[in-house]
């Protein structure tokens, strides 16, 4: 069996892996919905966006789930904290979540102009709420969360739904929500022609352009924040239990783990350049700008890996018990645990990514009014 | 109410809620399968028909079923932090490999399925709907091993220096008995409540004397279907019985409202009236036997009864005191030996001292009275277990006599002859939903107190969050579940009268005037 320690490690990438899963593949389908008013004039435009996606979101949403159910399985403190913590948030993320698959179902059955708004009001909110949530989640785990646990590991959360929406943080969400849209955009502009495609385009430039710009902005502010830093060498092969070490806060802790390892800085140019990357070739790109969507793509993996690298080893620091904060370190799951789910994710992981990808292939070509008008089952 | 029971209510309330769907995601997922490839052996038109139109309701109904069970997986975070963090390293393990092995397939070939008709060739969609109707199955079977786990904690031990229970073999936990049994049962129950629809709705087009092509080939393939599914959910919850009757003896007493030991073999009480103050149950009608055959499968071992039950929790109450006194000596003192061996000795019954905690914070020091309420609560709500058990395996036969009926006049070919035998098809639509939510109940009623049985108390496994945030929560899911229920209702009502032949989700597909799509703006 491979040592703890690696372990631990491996499932910290995992935990990335997946999360950047979500943002790229379940994200061009969130933000797809979120860009139906601005993209999609006329209820075909909007017909055409939804069946852009339609076939593949459900399976999109399932790195999501798996996601969650990743966390919960190799970082059980992570997901006891962050959920109940963030109640009211992951409150709005769930209807957010709740209204996307009904609002993919119901809104084609009726053919009724409010009906449909109706639906599309819940598509598009599902789409802003959710990038919207995730960014301010990743915002405030970078600033510190108040909890503390007691001597029996009982968890508790000393703060509210607005506590969330710090300046730092609603900046993040801002990045958070550009990114999606973007995405999203770019995946239009491959996937459909005509004026659906020029204005998603112009999109694309816009909002990679504005997430370049945040993304910058938000990392000199970072470098500004006081982070946390584990006082003392942590046992990277000792028990899950996060009360047993000191933790003291530090100006630029953020920025800590760059001069200790110069090639992390390799996560945040992939940021930017892929976001600059994707402005420039959706401007100038040739009809079907596949190349914008993997720019876009790498941009995601670069932001989000942003937030990790920066955060190493914490997971989420406390900023009320500032010791309690879970680190790679100290909040996994047990080493069998670990392992099993290691074996089983590197089995099928690689049948999900090969299935995925043969049904992307049979779906392959552009979805037009004339293609979606034709096809009984359409959205 | 307080946290505990907002949380325990929400949490019902969803899962309930959710069973709506699941069942009769896991049967059409797999009478499509069936239909379609009878369309690919014969190459008959209408059984494509068949599954096109089946199809869409089974459409309308997997989105519910998406939508309200994601909020299951984040109840597990948000509302029960405490089960998270110290169960988590076992029972995140199979709702990751649900997600991995099982939701991935469903969800990745459930769009294909609708969109992939003009695209892939008739055995490619063949083999789509087959893995979409294999990735539904395989998805209960590890949500029913993750349950089947809370049930019977088997291959895990508490670890003092983490705070919570840890694997020691996943192999028990994947083969353990209750879960196989539970699973097995689960996918029957939903075999039977696809079969049900497809048969109540057909009889209905019957009655009518609309599509009865597709009806009576419908009907025929949901009788033989359902026929199946009947036998083994009844032969099944048996073994379920027996399982329960090895591991969760409480439950088993409370179910049959059994308050004392009998001398084996056991008499089964078929109705009366359980009291739980008085611990008997009045104007009981037993059977002699059948309760020792089916919970012990002996006639000379005897079912222990509630009180009996009880003074067992409180020996074990007393035993888990003494593993708590040494787990906290092992806390300050890691390397000290005796409270090590202490603690080894007793750490089966650590649960049994958690129960304490609700009336004697400090767990060691608690009076002999306070032990007797903490015995006492390992005692379920008996009455209401009683009846919804007894509802349950009634219709359960029921579905035996409805489905074998189907299968006789289906094979002589005289269902439409019989009005009144389509009616009772018709009547007996919501019965299967019925059924499986009071097993739902009686599965997880009748383990309470417990969330991890013998393991974890239901009281300790919350989140430490406000009461208004839980009120909010569950004010939300009621506005937003009723409502769409409504919507979902009244698109599957529609879709059925509209009938097969207009499957257009998006065609404009009402009743005039139509409006053209461009026109909806």
């Amino acid at each position: 069996m491979a040592s703890y320690e690696l372990l631990r490690l491996l499932w910290w990438a995992v935990l990335g892996v997946l999360l950047i899963g979500v943002a790229v593949m379940d994200g061009f389908d969130l933000g797809a919905a979120m860009l139906l008013p601005i993209v999609g004039r006329s209820d075909m435009d909007r017909r055409v966006i939804l069946n852009s996606v339609g076939p593949v979101w459900e399976g999109n949403q399932v790195w999501l789930i798996l996601g969650a159910g990743a966390v919960f399985a190799a970082w059980p403190p992570l997901y006891a904290v962050a959920f109940s913590g963030f109640y009211l948030a992951m409150l709005l993320l769930l209807v957010a979540l709740i209204l996307r698959p009904v609002g993919f179902a119901f809104r084609s059955r009726v053919a009724d102009a409010r009906w449909r708004n109706v639906w599309d009001g819940g598509l598009v909110a599902g789409g802003l709420v959710a990038s919207l949530v995730f960014g301010v989640a990743f915002g405030n785990a970078l600033l510190g969360v108040p909890f503390r646990f007691d001597d029996t590991l009982r968890m508790t959360y000393e703060g509210d739904l607005f506590g969330l929406f710090r300046p730092f943080a609603i900046l993040c969400g801002l990045i958070s929500v550009v990114m999606i849209a973007m995405h999203g955009a770019v995946y239009l502009a491959v996937k459909t022609g005509g004026d659906i495609q020029r204005r998603a385009r112009g999109v694309a430039v816009v909002t990679a352009i504005a997430l370049a710009a945040l993304f910058v902005l938000a990392g000199l502010w970072a470098a500004q924040l006081s982070g946390f830093v584990v006082a003392h060498a942590q046992d990277h092969s000792g028990p899950s239990n996060p009360l047993l070490k000191a933790v003291i806060r530090e100006p630029g802790a953020l920025m800590r783990n760059y001069g200790l390892e110069p090639w992390a800085i390799l996560a945040p140019c992939l940021g930017v350049g892929g976001a600059l990357t994707t402005a420039a070739l959706s401007r100038f790109a040739t009809p079907r700008p596949l190349a914008a969507f993997v720019a876009s793509s790498a941009a995601v993996a670069g932001v989000i890996a942003t937030a990790g690298v920066s955060l190493f080893p914490f997971l989420l620091p406390s900023s009320l018990a500032p010791d309690a904060g879970l680190t790679v370190w100290d909040a996994s799951s047990s080493q069998t645990t670990l392992a099993i789910m290691t074996v089983a994710t590197a089995v099928f992981l690689p049948l999900i990514l090969a299935y995925t990808a043969w049904v992307y292939r049979v779906l392959r070509g552009p979805v037009t009014a004339a293609t979606v008008a034709a096809d009984h089952h359409a959205y | 109410m307080d946290v505990v029971e907002l949380s325990r209510l929400q949490f019902g309330l969803t899962a309930m809620y959710h069973f709506l769907f699941v069942p009769l995601t896991l049967g059409l997922s797999v009478l499509l399968a069936i239909m379609e490839a009878v369309y690919v052996m014969t190459g008959r038109a209408i059984w494509r028909e068949m599954v096109r139109f089946w199809g869409v309701l089974f459409g309308i109904n997997f989105a519910m079923g998406v939508a309200t069970g994601i909020t299951m997986e984040f109840q597990f975070g948000t509302n029960w932090a405490y089960y998270a963090h110290y169960v988590g390293d076992i029972f995140g393990a199979p709702l990751a490999m649900e997600g991995l092995m099982a939701f991935f397939l469903e969800a990745t070939f459930v769009g294909l399925f609708f969109f992939g008709w003009d695209r892939l060739s008739k055995v490619q969609h063949l083999v789509v709907t087959c893995l979409l109707a294999l990735g539904t199955n395989l998805s209960a079977l590890w949500i029913l091993i993750a349950n089947g786990w809370m049930q019977n904690p088997v291959g895990a031990r508490f670890n003092v220096a983490t705070m919570r229970m840890e694997v020691t073999d996943f192999g028990a936990v994947i083969f353990n008995p209750v879960a196989q049994a539970k699973f097995v049962h689960t996918i029957s129950a939903g075999y039977v409540t696809g079969a049900v629809f497809v048969l109540a709705i057909s009889a209905w087009y019957l009655l009518k004397g609309r599509h009865r092509e597709l009806a009576i080939r419908s009907m025929t393939v949901a009788a033989s279907f359902g026929l199946a599914g009947a036998l083994s959910v009844v032969v099944l919850g048996d073994e379920s019985g027996y399982t329960a009757g090895q591991n969760q003896k409480m439950k088993i007493a409370a179910i049959e409202a059994m308050w004392k030991t009998e001398p084996a073999p056991a008499s089964l009480t078929l109705v009366g009236l359980p009291d739980q103050a008085t611990h008997q149950t009045r104007y009981a009608l037993r059977v002699p036997w059948v309760l020792g055959l089916i919970a012990t499968r002996t006639i000379d071992q005897p079912v222990e009864g509630i009180d009996d039950l009880v003074r067992h929790a409180r020996d074990r109450i007393r035993s888990g005191t003494v593993a708590y006194g040494a787990m906290e000596r092992l806390r300050l003192r890691p390397e000290d030996a005796a409270a090590s061996a202490a603690f080894a000795a007793h750490v089966d019954d650590l649960g049994y001292a958690l129960l304490l905690k609700r009336y004697a914070p400090a767990v060691t020091a608690a009076t002999p009275a306070q032990v007797e309420a903490a015995a006492l609560d390992t005692v379920p709500s008996v009455a209401p277990l009683f009846w919804s058990f007894r509802v349950m395996a009634g219709l359960g036969f029921g579905f035996i006599a409805l489905f074998t009926t189907a299968f006789v006049l289906a094979s002589r070919r005289q269902l439409e002859r019989w009005p009144l035998f389509l009616k009772v098809c018709l009547w007996s639509l919501p019965a299967p939903w019925i059924a499986a939510e009071l097993g739902w109940y009686v599965a997880e009623s009748g383990r309470q107190p417990w969330t991890i049985d013998g393991v974890l108390p239901t009281y300790l496994s919350v989140s430490s969050v406000p009461a208004s945030d839980v009120w909010i929560s569950l004010t939300l899911f009621v506005l937003l579940y009723s409502s769409l229920a409504v919507v979902e209702l009244m698109l599957m009502v529609r879709a059925i009268r509209e009938g097969p032949g207009q499957w257009g989700a998006g065609a404009p597909v009402s009743r005039p005037p139509v409006v053209a799509p461009a026109a909806a703006e």
